[in-house]
């Protein structure tokens, strides 16, 4: 129960008038840019970063997170009404909610995505609060192998368990630590991989690498696309909310199977894109007429958005409590918090309660006045899209310029993100994931740093890695996870082996 | 609920045309990626071997983390080489189209020249000629609503950091001349 004392004393913190205004303002400004085409989560967070960097940490978290919630809502807003999914994990949302919005149910499908996005962070945060200050608290013991060994299962995890081919993660992966790796070594004071060049001395910033590779190449993408869009507007009245809200509880087994599926992926870096496909197809292989699906059913959105928003939001958690972004968003908000000079990682539970919890409290305050906020002004936000998209392009270059400039008061930083820029188009149109790239890229020094210092305690023995039980574990679970393709092929191969022997 | 419904249509006159001939196949931009990310991992493997990639009385050396991982990438590139190769299928489908790529320079271009200026002419009036311009020329939007945007953005964005919240961005001439 400490956690929840210390919860009430985040709302403390947080309820105050600054304090709310500037969350209005976040939502406001994230549904903004989940709206827009080619602009979401990650994009959002990264171009609107700048802006938070001379206030106090807790008020600069509660306005990034914010814009996530913002962005994530918005993303609902253009797969119904247009059919045009914002971000990926939207795409299962277009199946039903776009009929629904064709059938003139629109305002019903818009209320069932946003409840359900509530409800899906809601038991992340929910997850988060009662679990994340023990997982740090456990964390607290952990030295530098143990650490190492949990950067390693997350490197291990993208590689085995990612969609994407194998070697494109690893290009993707060893390019992200190769590049956090330049500039001064940080154990022996060296200049690493400069090549004399006084620019990179500073090292490649991360957050300038992703407000290239992300905002630049989003928008060189959109263009590559046919803009003209065709879609309803639509209205939300309060007899609609009440009446979904009072068939809420029919849908209580399809709200928190999907709940724990978004858990259970986003905490594991499954992601939100999985996350929302299997919330819906499973929903749909438990329902009792399949065939209705993909026709305009309310639980063919409430599925995948509950999912979606469970994952996205518990991707925080090992973020918080292990220093480890469970998403490329939880990346760059880990990003921020480096930027105002908080150490995430298990540490931060105990130096900087304040923020911490005033963080967790900002989720679920965000959550609740997002809900209010996107039920009542969806006509204005889905009109936003009337903004022809070349007023929009410049604008949102300037923006990334000056976010790009505003992190280190280098002008080669904006040249590095315009060549990022070019990089994330070629990656993401030959198929190299950003992800692994973005989450290396963070953690990249750390991992050396852990890595180094366990093998200097160890005198370079590398069965420091399995010295005891735990780290032994986390290792071996590693290893097994990077070849899991190959296990799992071999088991297949087993089973098959065996089973026409019993029939 | 009707009573709200209204159709919202925006179109794209200037969208790429769908039977536009291919500029080049993925199969060759692979191929390419694979070859300069291997001449990378050559370059930063070259330099942390000469750093000190081995092992000393305090651990291991400064290159010797970047140099193995330099290692891992060249062999991902070279994998990626050879499974460009192999894999014929996938390597003619469409990098690129020539009206696409013609859009994504109408963006490129402009974004490039707008890091120049802003470099020589500082932030602000480097973002007001970008956008004005982008606006005007790429977007055919009317000259006036054009300018008068580029200006609204602009002072939006310069009250918002440089006055509001001390987010000092790369001033040029014309701000000297202002005494900001």
């Amino acid at each position: 129960m400490e956690a929840f004392g210390l919860l009430l004393h985040g709302f403390a913190v947080l309820l105050t008038w600054k304090t709310l205004l500037l969350m209005m303002v976040g939502l406001v400004l994230g549904i903004f840019v989940g709206v827009l085409p080619g602009l979401g989560g990650p994009n959002g967070v990264a171009i609107l970063l700048p802006l938070t960097f001379t206030m106090d940490p807790t008020s600069a978290i509660v306005m990034l997170s914010c814009i996530y919630w913002g962005a994530l809502f918005g993303g609902a807003i253009t797969s119904i009404l247009f059919n045009i999914p914002g971000e990926a994990w939207s795409v299962a949302t277009t199946f039903d909610g776009y009929p629904m919005a064709q059938q003139g149910r629109a305002a019903e499908a818009l209320t069932a995505a946003f409840t359900s996005s509530f409800i899906g962070s809601l038991v992340a945060v929910l997850l988060i609060t009662f679990l994340a200050p023990m997982i740090s608290s456990f964390a607290l013991k952990f030295g530098p192998p143990e650490f190492f060994a949990v950067y390693l299962l997350t490197f291990c995890s993208f590689v085995g368990l990612g969609r994407e081919a194998k070697h494109k993660t690893v290009i993707s992966m060893s390019l992200g630590l190769l590049l956090a790796g330049v500039g001064m070594d940080t154990v022996s004071g060296q200049l690493r991989m400069t090549f004399g060049s006084a620019e990179l001395l500073r090292g490649i910033n991360f957050l300038v690498a992703v407000i290239g590779l992300f905002g630049i190449s989003e928008i060189l993408l959109t263009m590559e696309e046919r803009l003209a869009l065709r879609g309803h507007a639509a209205g939300i009245s309060l007899r609609v909310v009440l009446s979904v809200w009072k068939d809420l509880p029919k849908y209580w087994v399809t709200l928190l199977r999907s709940s724990v599926i978004g858990c259970w992926l986003g905490i594991t870096p499954g992601g939100a894109i999985a996350a929302s496909f299997m919330g819906y197809n499973l929903a749909k292989r438990f329902a009792k007429d399949q065939e209705s699906f993909g026709k305009g059913r309310i639980e063919g959105v409430f599925a995948p958005e509950t999912a979606a928003h469970a994952s996205g939001t518990s991707a925080l958690l090992p973020m918080l409590a292990l220093g480890i972004p469970g998403s490329g968003t939880a990346a760059i908000l880990l990003g921020g918090l480096m930027v105002w000079g908080l150490n995430p990682g298990p540490l931060l539970f105990v130096e900087h309660k304040d923020f911490v919890w005033g963080l967790i409290a900002s989720m679920y305050l965000g959550n609740v006045v997002g809900l209010v906020l996107v039920l009542t002004t969806v006509p204005i936000f889905a009109s936003i899209l009337r903004v022809p998209f070349a007023a929009v392009a410049p604008m949102i270059v300037v923006s990334c310029a000056i976010g790009a400039y505003a992190i280190q008061n280098a002008m080669f930083d904006i040249w590095l993100m315009l060549g990022f820029g070019v990089v994330g188009y070629v990656f993401k149109k030959i198929g190299i994931p950003l992800a692994p790239f973005t989450l290396a890229l963070v953690l990249g020094s750390r991992a050396e740093d852990a890595f180094r210092l366990s093998m200097i305690g160890s005198g370079g023995d590398m069965k420091v890695f399995w010295s005891n039980g735990l780290v032994g574990t986390i290792t071996t679970l590693a290893i097994v996870l990077l070849f899991w393709p190959v296990i799992d092929r071999a088991f297949a191969g087993v089973a098959r082996l065996v089973r026409p022997a019993k029939a | 609920m009707s009573n709200t419904e209204l159709e919202i249509v925006v179109d794209d006159p200037t969208a790429p045309e769908e039977n536009s001939p291919a500029v080049v196949a993925t199969g060759v931009v692979d191929v390419v990626a694979s070859l300069l990310l291997l001449a990378l991992a050559a370059v930063l493997g070259w330099d942390n071997w000469r750093t000190g990639a081995s092992w000393d009385s305090t651990g291991p050396q400064p290159g010797y983390f970047p140099f193995y991982l330099s290692v891992i990438l060249g062999a991902a590139s070279l994998y990626g080489l050879g499974a460009a190769f192999v894999s014929r299928r996938e390597a003619a489908e469409t990098f690129v189209t020539r009206a696409q790529l013609r859009r994504v320079m109408a963006v490129f271009v402009p974004t490039f020249l707008f890091c120049l200026a802003t470099q020589y002419l500082g932030l602000y009036v480097a973002s007001f000629l970008l956008i004005a311009g982008f606006m005007r020329l790429v977007g055919k939007i009317a000259l006036w609503k054009s300018l008068l945007t580029a200006f609204v953005f602009t002072a939006a964005m310069f009250v918002t950091f440089d006055v509001a919240f001390d987010v000092i961005m790369p001033k040029g001439p014309l701000e000297a001349a202002l005494g900001r």
